[in-house]
């Protein structure tokens, strides 16, 4: 089980708790996350990454362990402590503006 | 009696507004979607309580949310807005080419016939349509592929597509405004489009004074009832076409200043129309800080200032091009929302003007639905 904590207005639009479970077991990447959660909650594709080139959205943060896990590919395997449920991956709206 | 709903869309939610028909005591519910920008939320003809909203934000991109019961829930519908094959190129502000990328969406227009059928007006600028209530998004990909599609440019807002018009006597026929591109318009449903600018003057950006595309056209309008003839508000310039859009000639006349970006027409009077000036391109606020509204009978050239009701001094606030709407009562209601967060309405064509709201976000549309 991985635990996926999101931003308040993701959040609301998926009509989730404070935070969000998917049934994977294995030592998932964080494509695979995507996947399972745009899988579970359909109303959240295109907010999170594109469409169309599955890029991640500009401002769109992803934290792992205290670790920035926003430039690495989607083949990165998250770390077992997030695999295990122990910690969330956490997606974050980055800090903009003034 | 009927019941009035003004569907409000602003930079930090949408509010409804609604009335009976003397249009003098409001209740204002909202905000829904708190904290996102919301460009457009409208209603279709045929089913009031069917309503369509766009909600977006720099974060988490676009998101289409409809409602059956006129606003009491929601629910996202498909947000995905892919253009038909290649991409292509069209021209960024540097003059270099630039493909075209899918931003968020300006403007919804609900079919007059069908609930489920609805036409999405994009940045980059495209025209999409859905006809399963929102569900999913197909490109009527022959406008971005006009010939000179290459040659578009984006305004200071963004390569928008934002009004979307159709001709209440022909189904195939529809117009279309892009900024900064121009008018086009289809007598083949959307298959086939062509450039409808002759007559517009944009001397400040195109050198050539015959040039099919490059205009910044504002906002278009028309009166159902005569659906050949057309407004627009341009960047500079209000003009007029008395033979859809095949020739333009200017209608300013006495206006303040031709600057602006609303455009609306009576709903009883086919030659009665409102515009709201603003002073410049470079300054976005009313001239000498004095909100007025200008109406013409004669469909353009003799304006009147409105202003009973509306504030005479030190107002400096704009109303964005979708943020001006009519209703259909009678006497016609007209309705506004400011860029300072307040949305005014007049029962009576615009004789009296009295302040609906106040201390809305940033109004960026208004819609108005009379219900039996």
């Amino acid at each position: 089980m991985i635990r996926v904590a999101l931003p308040t207005h993701l959040r609301v639009l998926a009509q989730a708790a404070d935070e969000v479970r998917l049934d994977l077991t294995h030592q998932a990447t964080i494509g695979e996350v995507l996947d399972a959660l745009e899988t579970a909650y359909p109303m959240l594709r295109g907010t999170i990454r594109d469409h169309v080139t599955q890029r991640r959205r500009p401002f769109v943060r992803f934290f792992a362990c205290a670790q920035d896990l926003s430039l690495a590919s989607p083949d990165t395997r998250l770390p077992s402590d997030v695999t295990n449920g122990t910690e969330p991956f956490v997606v974050v709206g980055a800090m903009a503006g003034g | 009696m009927s019941t009035v709903r003004l569907l409000v869309g602003t930079c930090k939610g949408a509010f409804i507004l609604t009335s009976d028909a003397t249009r003098r005591q409001w209740t204002v519910d909202g905000p829904h979607f708190g904290g996102w920008e919301i460009h457009h939320v409208t209603g279709s003809p045929v089913d009031p309580d069917r309503l369509y909203l766009a909600q977006w934000t720099e974060w988490f991109g676009q998101v289409i949310q409809r409602s059956n019961d006129g606003g009491k829930t929601w629910a996202p519908v498909g947000n995905a807005f892919a253009y038909d094959g290649a991409v292509g190129t069209h021209l960024w502000y540097d003059g270099t080419p630039h493909p075209w990328e899918f931003k968020r969406v300006w403007h919804l227009e609900p079919s007059p016939t069908d609930p489920d059928t609805v036409y999405a007006g994009v940045e980059d600028a495209a025209l999409f349509r859905t006809t399963d209530g929102g569900n999913s998004w197909h490109e009527l990909s022959g406008l971005r592929r006009h010939d000179s599609g290459p040659q578009w440019q984006p305004g200071a807002g963004g390569m928008c597509l934002h009004t979307v018009l159709q001709d209440p006597s022909d189904p195939n026929r529809m117009y279309v405004a892009i900024s900064a591109a121009g008018a086009f318009r289809t007598d083949d449903g959307g298959q086939t489009w062509r450039p409808i600018n002759r007559g517009l003057k944009s001397p400040d950006m195109i050198a050539d004074p015959e040039a099919e595309v490059g205009h910044c056209v504002h906002r278009l309008a028309l009166h159902p009832s005569r659906p050949d003839v057309l407004f627009m508000q341009k960047h500079w310039d209000v003009m007029r076409s008395n033979d859809a859009g095949e020739s333009w000639h200017e209608v300013s006349g006495n206006l303040p200043s031709d600057f602006g970006f609303p455009i609306a027409v009576h709903a009883h009077e086919p030659n009665t129309v409102y515009v709201v000036p603003i002073t410049s391109e470079s300054e976005h606020y009313p001239p000498d800080g004095k909100l007025r509204v200008y109406r013409s009978r004669s469909g353009g050239n003799d304006w009147e200032a409105l202003t009973r009701g509306l504030p005479q001094q030190n107002c400096y606030v704009n109303v964005l091009r979708d943020a001006m709407t009519v209703d259909t009562l009678e006497p016609c209601g007209i309705y506004f929302g400011t860029t300072g967060g307040q949305v005014y309405g007049s029962p009576d064509g615009g004789d009296t003007w009295t302040p609906i709201v106040n201390d809305l976000p940033r109004v960026q549309s208004v819609e108005v639905q009379v219900l039996p």
